[in-house]
């Protein structure tokens, strides 16, 4: 379980949180939603340790990572696997030398295993056989599973993924969506996803923190979003004709 | 580079000088980068250092048009300028240029991509893994390059002097060998060390703290190589002052 508490940053005396908490249970596939602008990136960042909160705690099944050196910092980093917004695959090597980068890094399991590792990997999402292809002989769909791929090789405890949707069709979305479910679900990760993709809020929003303007305006499921009176999350969620027109059916 | 970029660039060396997660990836990073810091070089150093000695030997030749001035003196110089100055300074000016930018590019798409964010995830040490071979290749192929500059150098004197008629074979080589000091190849060695140390870690820092997209990886380049170039002229008068 991942929480934080009273989070606040900003930058160049410009607030972009103010004061957000919430808890991220383990199993459950964890939503931060809001508009452009809103903060979910930069605390998604402040979670992970990629920006330093101005105040506020993050803990980490109790551990608060916040005041942490940077060699205890890496302890905990070595349970944490991410879905980067553009992949962030490394150009110079293989699909297999990236899955396999992290386990060169820190485990002393033999060629063999690793190799084993990786091509259980890569099946999991669903590109056997993809091994020796680069970065940029791979679609962004498959790019993205690359990365979920990855993410998940040394069996990570905690999963983030920023806007693991952006640039892609709605089919691969879905599938996306579905793969980051299973493997929370399967693996019991803490998994924090950031979007502000409506079908991936309706598909797999266990739970939701919807942020506005840096704070945090609601809290709750995807069964719960469409009958909420906050306006603003409304106003977020509703957005196109066709989620209006949804909206009436549930 | 200002006082707070002069502070980010201490704190960036003093991260990558961290303990290595695992010694055996950066040794493997180490020998690419030497193949293409050194291996990848040595082409435009060989053609660079074998036409300045051509041309310096052609105009000490012109410029020493005296009796009372014996024309050993013409290898003496290109010598002693190729060995203190000439292929130090000019190897280190060339491989700013195309070693810098690269190292730039490089490192600043990884910025900006979330490469770097990547590594930083997973609990590796970025700067360390990134910028820990490029130097160390820098301050050992960089000398390396510059001991092969100064023999071509001289060899390109020999060559122009020759085919040019403005010193006789015999002449060049008696003027190579008279009055040799070989601390003049310790000073070179130094400043071939500083300036492999700065054509590496300057354009590392400049992609490493690149913010935005392709515009700015391409100014962070642009801008490695002009610092670098500054600091290999300032840290060449320093050594000189120091060590002369």
């Amino acid at each position: 379980m991942i929480e934080i508490k009273d989070i606040y940053k900003s930058f160049s005396g410009n607030d972009v949180l103010k004061g957000i908490s919430g808890k991220f249970e383990e199993g459950v596939t964890n939503l931060i939603i809001g508009g452009s602008g809103s903060g979910k990136t930069t605390l998604l960042k402040c979670m992970v340790g990629l920006h330093q909160p101005d105040s506020g705690s993050v803990l980490y099944d109790g551990r608060d990572f916040t005041p942490m050196t940077y060699e205890q910092r890496i302890e905990v980093r070595k349970e944490i696997g991410m879905l980067f917004q553009g992949s962030a695959l490394f150009d110079s090597m293989t699909v297999e030398e990236n899955i396999m980068f992290p386990l060169n890094m820190f485990t002393d399991q033999s060629r063999k295993e690793k190799l084993e590792r990786v091509d259980f990997c890569l099946e999991r999402v669903n590109l056997a056989g993809k091994n020796k292809l680069f970065p940029a002989e791979l679609s962004g769909g498959m790019k993205k599973r690359v990365g979920i791929a990855r993410a998940i090789s040394m069996n990570p405890k905690y999963l983030f993924c920023d806007e693991p949707n952006s640039g892609l069709d709605p089919k691969t979305s879905i599938v996306i969506d579905e793969l980051i479910q299973e493997i929370t679900e399967e693996y019991k990760t803490t998994t924090i996803v950031v979007t502000h993709d409506m079908n991936s809020v309706m598909g797999i929003g266990d739970y939701i923190l919807f942020l506005h303007e840096g704070k945090k305006f609601w809290e709750g499921s995807n069964k719960e979003i469409a009958h909420t009176d906050i306006k603003e999350l409304n106003d977020f969620v509703f957005a196109s004709r066709f989620m209006k027109a949804a909206k009436d059916k549930f | 580079m200002n006082f707070t970029n002069f502070g980010r660039y201490i704190l960036l060396l003093k991260s990558v000088f961290r303990r290595p997660e695992k010694l055996k990836i950066y040794l493997k990073e180490i020998a690419k980068q030497m193949d293409y810091v050194g291996v990848g070089s040595l082409g435009l150093i060989a053609i660079i250092s074998t036409f300045i000695g051509a041309v310096m030997t052609l105009q000490i030749a012109f410029q020493l048009v005296s009796d009372f001035i014996p024309k050993t003196i013409i290898g003496s110089v290109n010598r002693d300028s190729s060995i203190l100055e000439l292929s130090p300074t000019i190897s280190a000016i060339v491989l700013a240029g195309k070693i810098g930018s690269a190292i730039s590019s490089e490192i600043g798409s990884m910025r900006v991509t979330e490469q770097i964010d990547a590594l930083e995830i997973m609990g590796i040490n970025a700067p360390g893994y990134l910028i820990l071979p490029k130097i160390i290749s820098g301050i050992t192929m960089v000398p390396m390059l510059v001991i092969i500059s100064m023999f071509l150098s001289i060899t390109g004197g020999y060559i122009g002097g020759s085919i040019s008629g403005a010193v006789t074979p015999a002449e060049y080589i008696q003027g190579i060998t008279t009055d040799f000091n070989p601390y003049t190849i310790v000073v070179a060695l130094v400043k071939a060390f500083v300036f492999g140390f700065i054509i590496t870690s300057v354009p590392a820092y400049e992609g490493f703290y690149v913010r935005g997209g392709a515009l700015e990886v391409s100014q962070a380049s642009t801008r490695a190589v002009v610092i670098s170039c500054i600091s290999i002229l300032v840290c060449d008068y320093l050594v000189t002052q120091l060590l002369l």
